[in-house]
């Protein structure tokens, strides 16, 4: 009886270790953003710094989200057409796929394949900084890590995220052009007019890059915490990589969520 | 511990007994849990960030494995001091970079990445940084580890000439005795935190403290102990408990 108790006391010590310790973590995550917040102003001053970072965040992310954005498209533009068929409204297979990406697929997808390509570089580079020191010996020659390695990073990884999230559902609108209209035969003129008027540019629009920018944010914040924070082994990178794209799929997914429940409240 | 402006003075001791520590304590990277670290007039423990960093723009430090970033070349590497603390033209740059380059030797090597150095070059490009802004204290954390005897003379040579050529003062911290002995001022050796020895290289080869014989002339028996504490043999091998 006593052996059990001991059981669930260790258990319940361990749960509230476990919980305190993410609290921990949040709050000093936190703390970090406004250091780097703090520490922005060499970002931009030197502004070929940041603009080095949205080459390897941004630039080298293309490819996997043109793709990517291209296919979703061409699935979206499959299904829609099975689904449409059925209520003999096909010509709205244009507004279909433009809505589903400009609203959740594009930044959603796109903040995911962020996370995984770019997120988890930035978190491997910081933390290889620092188990060779190089983050140490900076601070030592009196440049500031966060202001020279941490928010070059962070800003780039902001400023890259929308722009992707956009040309993801730009290449999507052009795969499901090109299944619905190319290969099944929808009318050319009633895809693109029935999505013209059918999307908002205020309601539909602005809220996907919104909903970028917050998902921007969210994962360049938790690629190079998670970098800054590695514990400075060969395993506790490779960790820090793991609880990167995690966390970061985790946090898109629940932020998309709060996000759509304010901008589409069933008012449309 | 007195370190005089001008010298070498190499700080020696085992693995392990805190020299590294010692540095970071100096550097102000680390707070000291007892003691003080005074440097010029400045108490280095007591100052803000701010201080602290227009301070290390002072000083030097050579990294145990020379901790160069991966991500730039030779050039930039030693470039990188004086780009961000000096407001110098890009030429002005590239003429003190490939001084410094020269003086270690490795002019030739300014275009490669560190990747591409071995071990040796690696630690004499390291030391080009370390000193790129002419710095008045330089400290070298174990210049001489993993190095062969050739580079080993090499680096010695070139802290001793460095110290003199900048009027510099240095601070070596280390395990190699021969070498250091060479070219060093004074010695401190440490054990447990505390200076147990200390002197001129004269001082240390005559010396019959039982530490420093043990550790010059690298005698296995004496004062520091090889093996980790454990139970005895007998204890770990055939399962008898202390009682039994």
């Amino acid at each position: 009886m006593s052996m059990r108790m001991g059981n669930v006391a260790g258990f319940l010590r361990k749960l509230g270790h476990a919980a305190v310790e993410r609290v921990w973590r949040l709050g000093f995550a936190a703390r970090f953003l406004l250091a780097i917040l703090a520490y922005s102003g060499t970002a931009f001053r030197r502004l070929h710094l940041t603009i080095r970072e949205v080459y390897f965040s941004g630039v080298l992310s293309l490819l996997i989200i043109m793709v990517s954005g291209l296919f979703v498209g061409m699935v979206l533009g499959l299904q829609g057409y099975e689904t449409l068929q059925r209520f003999g409204s096909t010509e709205a297979l244009g507004v279909m796929v433009a809505l589903s990406l400009t609203r959740e697929l594009g930044p959603v997808v796109a903040g995911l394949l962020f996370a995984s390509r770019a997120g988890s570089s930035v978190t491997a580079e910081i933390g290889l900084m620092k188990v060779t020191e190089q983050l140490k010996a900076m601070d030592m020659m009196a440049v500031n890590p966060i202001a020279r390695v941490v928010a070059p990073r962070f800003w780039g990884g902001v400023v890259s995220m929308p722009l992707l999230a956009a040309l993801f559902s730009a290449m999507g609108v052009l795969g499901g052009w090109l299944v619905g209209v190319v290969f099944i035969g929808v009318d050319d003129g009633a895809f693109w007019s029935q999505m013209q008027a059918g999307v908002d540019f205020r309601f539909d629009i602005v809220n996907g890059i919104i909903k970028s920018f917050v998902f921007g944010i969210a994962v360049s914040l938790i690629a190079v915490f998670e970098g800054y924070d590695s514990v400075p082994t060969a395993e506790g990178v490779s960790r820090a990589i793991t609880r990167t794209v995690v966390t970061s799929a985790l946090t898109i997914l629940a932020l998309d969520f709060v996000l759509t429940s304010f901008m589409f409240r069933g008012t449309s | 511990m007195k370190i005089p402006r001008g010298k070498v003075v190499a700080i020696m001791g085992g693995s392990g007994c805190g020299k590294t520590t010692l540095l970071r304590c100096i550097g102000g990277q680390l707070r000291p849990t007892g003691g003080r670290v005074r440097l010029e007039q400045h108490q280095v423990c007591e100052m803000s960030h701010n201080d602290l960093y227009r301070l290390r723009r002072k000083m030097g430090v050579l990294f145990q494995f020379g901790a160069l970033f991966t991500d730039m070349s030779v050039f930039d590497n030693v470039a990188f001091p004086l780009r961000e603390h000096t407001a110098l033209s890009e030429e002005m740059i590239r003429d003190l970079v490939l001084m410094k380059l020269e003086a270690v030797g490795l002019r030739g090597a300014n275009k490669l990445m560190p990747g591409e150095l071995s071990g040796g070059m690696a630690r004499r490009v390291a030391l080009a940084r370390a000193v790129a802004l002419d710095p008045m204290l330089v400290m070298y954390d174990e210049p001489f580890a993993g190095l062969d005897p050739i580079a080993l003379g090499v680096i010695g040579q070139l802290i001793r000439k460095l110290n003199d050529a900048l009027g510099a003062t240095s601070i070596m911290v280390t395990h190699d005795v021969q070498e250091s002995l060479l070219i060093v001022d004074y010695i401190y050796f440490v054990s447990n935190g505390k200076i147990v020895a200390e002197g001129t290289p004269e001082q240390i080869r005559a010396s019959d403290d039982p530490f420093v014989h043990q550790f010059v002339h690298a005698e296995v028996e004496g004062p520091v102990h090889f093996d980790y504490p454990a139970p005895t043999a007998r204890q770990e091998f055939l399962g008898e408990h202390a009682h039994g």
